[in-house]
């Protein structure tokens, strides 16, 4: 099963803290749990579509309630086992907030 | 900490114990000398955090949670015990030498069991889990269980067999891994060659029972397929500088990129040159590409593994089944059939010839194969041979030829496909 785990909200990361993260991400990549991540631009592009058209906006978006600033597409036995994951990134990153999500489709 | 209920607890229990598992017994199996051993510890271990995180919560590092229970049962039973005693005092003079510096009384357990020795304890389990003195049948059991992380219950269910058959199988293979005093150790170089291709051997089985399931209703048990990637991308990383580990791993990645496309909405399965390869997983193709050039990069001659991932990493990179470049498979099938000359890969050369130069090619070497006693009773020479038959009109014989594989295939979708085939050969006397 795939999860789509993002981070909402996290202090700044300092030295140490990206090391260690690295070193996670490299462990996680080699044991094929880790299948993509990346930090994301919180200036995005909205698009949205109504009626056959396409409107584009450029942000930033003052109402966002929630931006995603980062992701990580990984590859668990069960939910369970990516909240385990979970655990052990946030151990790492220090306070703030995410969400963890199952991804249907490539099974 | 978190507060949980018991079924929480014991989910999240359940998810640290498949991470963490088969550190804990690594570790533990070298302290005591004894996987079967090593083992009880770490399920007393699992035993005491169901009892303790329902109350207490998760502790922030679970798995350092569950090995230092495992480790203080380990010691525990080790006063209790002469034999393991001396054993301690063995391991506590090597740290001691090892580490040059005067470390006295007891010996310092954690060095022992959390030094920079847990790779090398995981690979020391993944051999001994697979030692040729066992059969294959407890290989693979011993192997999912203490390296996957599975149940026995989760076993049985894989290998549609019942729970106390293979209890029973890992029961016997500890017993005789102990009978026999098998070391726990990573095997010298002498026997290094033949033990790696035991461990290679096992976990590709584990896979090829996930990605063509021999018996039973499902044609694919992906969850057997993950497992047996998850070890061959472990043993990539605790032994990289074995070509045909990473040769073994590339070949599952491209293999396993296919799942989603190899089955029909019935659940029927679906041959490679028809599948639709937008559903192919471009992830898992990548991660194959990265392991075989990491194979290729080590500068020495191909094995088996490497050949038949270099053969999946051809039909990956072609965008369409026209697009395939089947010179190259058939000198790659060629370089395979001198690494290992066996029926099964003779038939797939076979297949690859029929692609590059025609069917009647593929024919004129097909037609022996039907004297060999090794491919009699396996379905895939009369289905070969039929599907070659009927790309020359030959369709009386194609028939005759499909209805034989249907009869000897013993999973159930794939004999339905088979008796499609054979129904849709025009009858005598049609144009």
């Amino acid at each position: 099963m795939r999860f789509l785990m993002t981070t909402s909200k996290a202090d700044p990361p300092d030295d140490k803290l990206v090391a260690e993260m690295d070193r996670l991400v490299e462990e996680m990549t080699r044991k094929g749990v880790l299948l993509a991540a990346g930090g994301l631009d919180p200036v995005g592009t909205r698009v949205t579509s109504s009626g056959g058209k396409i409107t584009v906006t450029d942000g930033p978006f003052t109402e966002a309630k929630e931006t995603i600033l980062s992701f990580a597409l990984v590859e668990a036995r069960s939910k369970d086992e990516a909240i385990e994951l979970a655990r052990r990134f946030w151990l790492i990153a220090g306070n703030g907030e995410g969400a963890i999500r199952q991804v249907y489709g490539p099974e | 900490m978190r507060v949980m209920t018991v079924p929480e607890a014991h989910r999240a229990v359940d998810a640290v114990w498949r991470l963490e598992s088969a550190r804990i017994i690594a570790g533990l199996a070298r302290l005591v000398n004894d996987v079967g051993l090593a083992e009880e510890l770490a399920q007393d271990a699992l035993v005491a955090a169901l009892r303790q995180w329902p109350e207490s919560g998760i502790p922030p590092n679970p798995g350092a949670w569950l090995m230092a229970t495992a480790r203080h049962q380990a010691i525990d039973r080790i006063r209790r015990n002469e034999r393991l005693r001396h054993r301690l005092d063995q391991l506590g003079h090597e740290a001691r030498q090892r580490q040059d510096s005067a470390i006295f009384g007891q010996p310092d357990l954690d060095a022992v069991i959390e030094g920079e020795g847990v790779a090398d304890d995981l690979l020391r389990l993944m051999f001994i889990a697979c030692h040729p003195v066992l059969s294959t049948e407890a290989r693979v059991a011993l192997t999912l269980k203490l390296l996957g992380g599975l149940t026995t219950e989760e076993i049985a269910r894989a290998f549609l067999t019942t729970e106390p058959t293979v209890a029973q199988r890992i029961v016997r293979a500890k017993r005789t891994l102990a009978s026999k005093q098998i070391p726990f150790e990573v095997p010298p170089e002498l026997e290094r060659a033949a033990r790696l291709a035991s461990v290679l051997e096992v976990i590709y089985l584990i896979f090829n029972e996930g990605y063509t399931a021999t018996a039973g209703d499902d044609w694919i048990r992906p969850e057997l397929c993950y497992e047996a990637l998850r070890l061959g991308r472990m043993l990539a990383e605790l032994s990289p500088a074995e070509p045909e580990v990473h040769g073994l791993t590339a070949l599952m990645e491209i293999q396993a990129s296919r799942m989603r496309a190899r089955l029909g909405p019935a659940g029927e399965p679906i041959p490679l040159l028809e599948q639709n390869r937008g559903a192919w997983d471009q992830l898992l193709i990548r991660r194959g590409f990265a392991a075989l050039l990491r194979a290729e990069r080590l500068g020495r001659p191909p094995g088996p593994y490497m050949v038949q991932a270099a053969i999946a990493a051809c039909h990956a990179r072609a965008a369409s089944a026209a697009d395939t470049d089947w010179e190259r498979i058939v000198a790659l099938y060629e370089l395979l059939t001198a690494l290992t000359p066996t029926p099964v890969v003779e038939l797939n050369r076979a297949v690859a010839v029929a692609m590059a130069f025609g069917p009647e090619r593929g024919l004129e070497l097909v037609d022996p194969l039907t004297a060999e006693p090794e491919l009699r009773g396996y379905h895939l020479l009369p289905s070969v041979r039929g599907d070659l038959l009927a790309r020359l009109g030959r369709h009386e014989e194609a028939r005759a030829e499909f209805e034989r594989a249907a009869s000897l295939a013993r999973n159930a979708r794939e004999r339905a496909v088979l008796l499609d085939r054979a129904a849709a050969c025009p009858p005598a006397g049609f144009p």
